[in-house]
């Protein structure tokens, strides 16, 4: 039976992972990802999610954890934060180089220096050259049904790829929305359970992690990247069957493209700051000013034919970016422009809500008058 | 079949790239033999992980897999855990690094996977230094040692600090089993190495294993110097079993430590001055040993 409930992102990601089933849980609290191990742990306590939990000493070990753990074969599931992020760092291209179909939630919190435990997309902007499928949630619902799709993303076996689910820190993991929390058996249909191929098995022994010199390195990194692209049309046909089964779809799973039809310019936005930009969307809309609005769902990886698509009628295009790459910008920005380079639209991007500063209506109608009047982006402060 | 008690079984192919003489591939094959098939090997970056699985090839005939250099005993506690979701309780997990990984940058994951009672045998390898980047000073590299950190120079004569004391640090954990061993008495080895997979809880054993290069020693000398490090105290083999301290076995005549220095051209800086040091260095850590031998020091709570 499904059943809607009024929760907090951090509970929907929780409810559910529990429903895919993973085996073997590595888990370190930070800020804003507590709430998910600590539901977690509450549902193994109950005996409603059959899972070993590995309270582990530091969120490194919680991903060399979880490549254990796929590395005999079981499905597994972790949740981190910034600075927990920050120092998987090193292993999360090991588990995307052993191709490992891992699945983790990210609390989006900025990374130090100074300290912050506020929303901003340095912690997963920071990570996107590292062979991980980046996908971002707008709200809550978004979130519990992007953990279904991440696992069945990473485990077709056209990608293997691991999957970084996003969502927005405080924003979503702290506030409540209702979320339908789907029913198990259908769940089930549309997830069947994880059987790999290779694991480590005493009956079949196998080496994994080796070490690979530079004659037959660099054909590694070519199969993952050929995996990200080919990845594209997977994800939107996964887009495709989530709508068959559930009953609701996400653009075409990577980028969703909103009011364009008679748009000049366009805001592209990723994550929680949608909401936002959709209120202040209608409101510009109701003036009559020819604007609409992108969502960017995927990051990694980029929806590249789509976003030029979804452009090609454009004047301006403007990106809210919470990533500032330190030297040359905002990082999503930067992206961005590369993709529609050559292209007619004019890109510029609004470094904002960075540390958790508000991207508030007044912010967004600020960066559609930029665009409007063809200047170049800013900090939104 | 069995000659001597060791197992003909082999399960690390020869053709691998270690050095000839490699203290610590010798030691690896006959642990291997002991722990047998139903083995899941866990191993961190160095030496040994280099030299076995340069791919499309492997040396490993046992199920192995190899992540970072600081958290082998993180990504086994993974294996464990994936193992029992599976019904396996039976497969043993070997969780090996050198001392680089294992006193050094992985202590904390190794606290992390001993404070839960990950069931495995962590075996670290010491030959004394980061052999596999060069040979530079680890917290295992034994006092004025010269490696390429802490050269023997005008002011400063090889390595200033001491040994770093991982057994007991693993043993203050409560480990159940806690052993020194080396790689000039196999069958120590192997009866320590079958005790402790009895263990139902982390185990931890380090091997004495020199190294040709590193130690700046011929490749015939490995047994040797081995032996002499034993006969000189300077590498005591002794057991914490269920935190009861016990050497396990003592030379019948004890060397002065010069003999085991001499042989070696990480020490040929070492004046007879500094000798004497490292005598005293070497006595000094004899008679602590000797002062809990037999005494229960350690709570074996894991």
């Amino acid at each position: 039976m499904s059943e809607t409930k009024v929760i907090s992102g951090s509970i929907a990601i929780a409810e559910a992972a529990k429903q895919c089933k993973p085996k073997v849980l590595p888990m370190f609290p930070i800020t804003p990802s507590t709430l998910i191990p600590e539901k977690l742990s509450e549902m193994v306590a109950n005996g409603e999610l059959d899972s070993k939990i590995i309270y582990v000493e530091s969120e490194h070990s919680a991903i060399s954890a979880l490549y254990g753990v796929y590395g005999t074969g079981v499905r597994g599931f972790t949740a981190t934060a910034s600075q927990g992020l920050a120092l998987m760092h090193e292993i999360l291209p090991i588990i995307s180089g052993a191709r490992f179909p891992a699945v983790m939630a990210v609390a989006n919190r900025t990374i130090s220096g100074p300290l912050n435990i506020w929303n901003d997309h340095s912690d997963t902007m920071s990570e996107r050259d590292q062979g991980w499928i980046q996908l971002y949630c707008e709200d809550n619902q978004e979130a519990y049904d992007t953990i279904l799709m991440a696992y069945k993303i990473a485990e077709n076996l056209e990608i293997q790829l691991p999957v970084m689910v996003c969502i927005d820190g405080f924003y979503l993991t702290h506030s409540y929305e209702p979320v339908k929390i789907e029913d198990q058996k259908k769940v089930d249909e549309f997830l069947p359970e994880y059987k790999p191929e290779h694991y480590l098995d005493t009956k079949h022994p196998k080496t994994f992690g080796p070490i690979a010199f530079p004659n037959v390195f660099m054909e590694f990194r070519k199969q993952q990247e050929d995996a990200m692209q080919d990845a594209v049309q997977i994800i939107q046909k996964i887009n495709d069957e989530f709508e068959k089964k559930f009953g609701r779809r996400y653009g075409d799973g990577l980028i969703e493209g909103i009011e364009l039809k008679d748009a000049e310019y366009a805001l592209l936005c990723t994550g929680s700051v949608l909401g936002t930009a959709r209120e202040t969307l209608k409101d510009l809309r109701a003036k009559g000013k020819k604007v609409g609005l992108i969502k960017l769902k995927a990051v990694r990886p980029l929806p590249v034919e789509e976003l030029k698509k979804l452009t090609s009628k454009l004047k301006g295009l403007g990106v809210i970016d919470k990533h500032a790459s330190l030297g040359f910008g905002g990082a999503l920005t930067n992206d961005i422009k590369a993709a529609l380079a050559g292209e007619k639209v004019k890109v510029t991007g609004f470094i904002a809500g960075l540390g958790g500063r508000d991207i508030n209506k007044a912010r967004i109608q600020q960066a559609y008058e930029t665009i409007i009047k063809g200047e170049e982006g800013c900090w939104l402060r | 079949m069995a000659i001597l008690g060791i197992e003909e079984k082999e399960f690390f192919a020869s053709g691998h790239r270690s050095c000839a003489g490699c203290g610590e591939a010798l030691a690896l094959r006959h642990i291997l033999k002991t722990c047998g098939e139903k083995t899941i090997v866990v191993q961190a970056t160095g030496c040994m992980e280099v030299v076995s699985s340069a791919y499309p090839e492997t040396a490993w005939e046992l199920p192995w897999i190899h992540c970072a250099f600081e958290n082998a005993s993180a990504v086994a506690s993974g294996v464990r855990a994936a193992l029992e979701t599976k019904g396996d309780k039976e497969t043993n997990i070997l969780t090996l690094g050198g001392d680089g990984a294992s006193f050094d940058i992985g202590l904390g994951s190794l606290s992390g996977a001993l404070e839960r009672g990950t069931k495995f045998l962590y075996i670290c390898t010491d030959n004394e230094a980061y052999m596999n980047t060069g040979i530079q000073r680890s917290g295992a590299t034994f006092p004025y040692a010269n490696t390429t950190t802490t050269p023997d120079g005008k002011i400063i004569h090889g390595k200033s600090e001491p040994k770093k004391p991982l057994p007991f640090i693993v043993a203050a954990h409560g480990a159940r089993y806690v052993a020194t061993a080396s790689v000039m008495n196999l069958f120590d080895l192997k009866k320590k190495v079958q005790k402790a997979l009895a263990v139902n809880g982390p185990t931890f054993i380090t091997v004495f294993v020199p190294c040709i290069p590193g130690w700046k020693i011929e490749t015939n000398a490995t047994i040797d110097v081995a032996k002499k490090a034993f006969e000189t105290n300077v590498y005591p083999l002794y057991e914490i079993e269920e935190g009861v301290l016990k050497i396990n076995q003592k030379p019948d005549e004890k060397k002065p430590v010069e003999e085991y220095l001499k042989m070696q051209g990480r020490f040929k800086h070492i004046t007879p001055e500094i000798a004497a040091k490292i005598q005293k260095y070497v006595d000094d850590r004899m008679e602590f040993l000797e002062s809990v031998d037999g005494k229960k020091i350690f709570d074996p709570i894991l």
